[in-house]
């Protein structure tokens, strides 16, 4: 990967003044102001950018993915320009930089610590008090001559619109969920229509998470483990080679139960039956687990050892399913715990029997 | 949301309607259409599909707003629960 795609970075505990922001390709010149000059973005996404993309989309180096915070130029702002703010996750900074193209307005970036505008609104990274930093530390009253601020609507989880006018004269405007309506909503005088206000969850947008989700596949726990699974699995191929189809068919059973809750479940999100994402996840897990087996075993009736083996690979779609809600739009955190005190006993009755069944199969069998 | 709906009869969201103003912040930054205004009086239409952000009530000058607001997601809740904490994401 070339320089330009991303600066080498240390670890979390940098402070956000010494964070190390690597070099800033998107910026083509500058904008002269009362307060100084202000870097101008470009609004096409090169090559680097995509990449960038493509790699947090696999959760990859996931939180070093920011831009400075400060004031940057779209086009040619002046000081009757509208101001829209937003967090310094590059992702986000790329989407809403190339939304805005041909359009003249100043971009206001928070440092929401590299966080999407909502999670860090939720965590508390894009709040009132970094909203109001952002103004001063730009002298944005030096710059225009009005008084508004566009805050994209998921802010509002972390940001108070009346504190931020209170503490530094701004006042906020709600602008759309999606960067995608922000020139409707700037070209028809700041209102947004009700389709503009609701957060979907679309299967597009699902699809885009499945990449995040999958990649406890290649953690390095995961790889660690893979490793000595191989190296197990070779010293059972030389002393007790019964044993390793099951084994084999086992470790199947649970990559494909990783499937079931972290892609069909994300993809098949509307159609799986049930609320509960656990219980989605159990049902995407017996759709995929069952008929590997079922295709794996020739014996009737089935082993002792599937049994375990089903039981595992559906546990796993389950717990994986159910950590999904964090990534979904709109579960509440009542109805997650809800669903955990059902859901995580029965996973571990499933762990602990599928385990139990599994070996004892193998010994009797 | 195309028919996604999560668990019913569980929301804390509860509103003050004595307190209310009628200035539809409420409305505007809902992103699931909880709230609706009428005759200046901001009603609950929709409890059930509260997903508990607490954009509302930050945003209530009046505080007409009560709900315990928090991140819809199991990992953040595991992660409360081991370190004894508030429920948060490891992330960052």
């Amino acid at each position: 990967m070339t320089e330009c795609c991303g600066p080498s970075q240390p670890c979390c505990g940098g402070t956000p003044s010494d964070y190390d922001y690597g070099p800033e390709p998107f910026v083509s010149g500058e904008v002269d102001t009362f307060a100084g000059p202000v870097p101008r973005v470009s609004t096409e996404l090169t090559d680097c950018d995509a990449a960038g993309m493509r790699r947090v989309r696999l959760g990859i180096r996931r939180s070093h993915y920011r831009v400075r915070p400060g004031l940057y130029a779209i086009g040619s702002p002046d000081d009757t320009s509208p101001v829209l703010v937003t967090g310094n996750y590059k992702l986000t900074f790329d989407v809403v930089r190339s939304a805005l193209r041909s359009r003249d307005v100043w971009l206001l970036v928070v440092d929401s610590r590299g966080i999407n505008v909502w999670c860090a609104a939720g965590k508390g990274t894009f709040s009132t008090a970094e909203v109001v930093r952002a103004v001063r530390d730009a002298r944005l009253e030096q710059v225009v001559s009005h008084n508004r601020l566009v805050l994209p609507q998921l802010a509002a989880t972390g940001v108070a619109g009346h504190e931020v006018r209170a503490r530094s004269g701004f006042s906020v405007v709600w602008g759309p969920v999606r960067i995608a309506d922000a020139a409707e909503f700037l070209g028809s005088g700041m209102k947004a229509s009700p389709g503009m206000r609701r957060v979907e969850f679309a299967l597009r947008e699902r699809a885009k998470l499945v990449g995040v989700e999958l990649s406890v596949l290649w953690r390095r726990e995961t790889l660690i483990g893979v490793a000595l699974f191989v190296a197990a699995a070779v010293l059972l191929a030389l002393f007790a080679p019964d044993a390793l189809p099951p084994v084999l068919l086992a470790a199947a059973a649970l990559v494909l139960g990783v499937v079931a809750g972290a892609a069909v479940v994300p993809l098949l999100l509307p159609w799986l039956p049930g609320r509960a994402f656990s219980l989605k996840g159990a049902i995407a897990g017996t759709l995929l687990v069952a008929p590997l087996l079922a295709a794996g075993i020739a014996e009737q009736p089935a082993p002792l050892w599937a049994w375990g083996a089903l039981l595992g690979g559906v546990t796993v779609a389950s717990y994986l399913a159910m950590n999904f809600t964090g990534s979904s739009t709109y579960t509440s955190p009542s109805g997650v715990e809800w669903e955990m005190r059902r859901a995580i006993p029965l996973q571990l009755v499933g762990a602990v029997a599928g385990v139990g069944l599994f070996a004892a199969g193998l010994i009797a069998g | 949301m195309g028919g996604l709906r999560y668990i019913d009869g569980v929301a804390t969201l509860e509103l003050d309607a004595e307190k209310c103003n009628g200035c539809m912040l409420c409305t505007m930054v809902c992103p699931h259409a909880v709230f609706v205004v009428e005759d200046r009086v901001a009603r609950i239409a929709d409890k059930d599909a509260c997903m508990e952000c607490g954009a509302c009530a930050r945003n209530c000058a009046q505080g007409a707003i009560a709900l315990t607001p928090g991140v819809g997601c199991a990992a953040a809740i595991i992660n409360g629960w081991i370190h004894g904490t508030e429920p948060s994401c490891d992330c960052g």
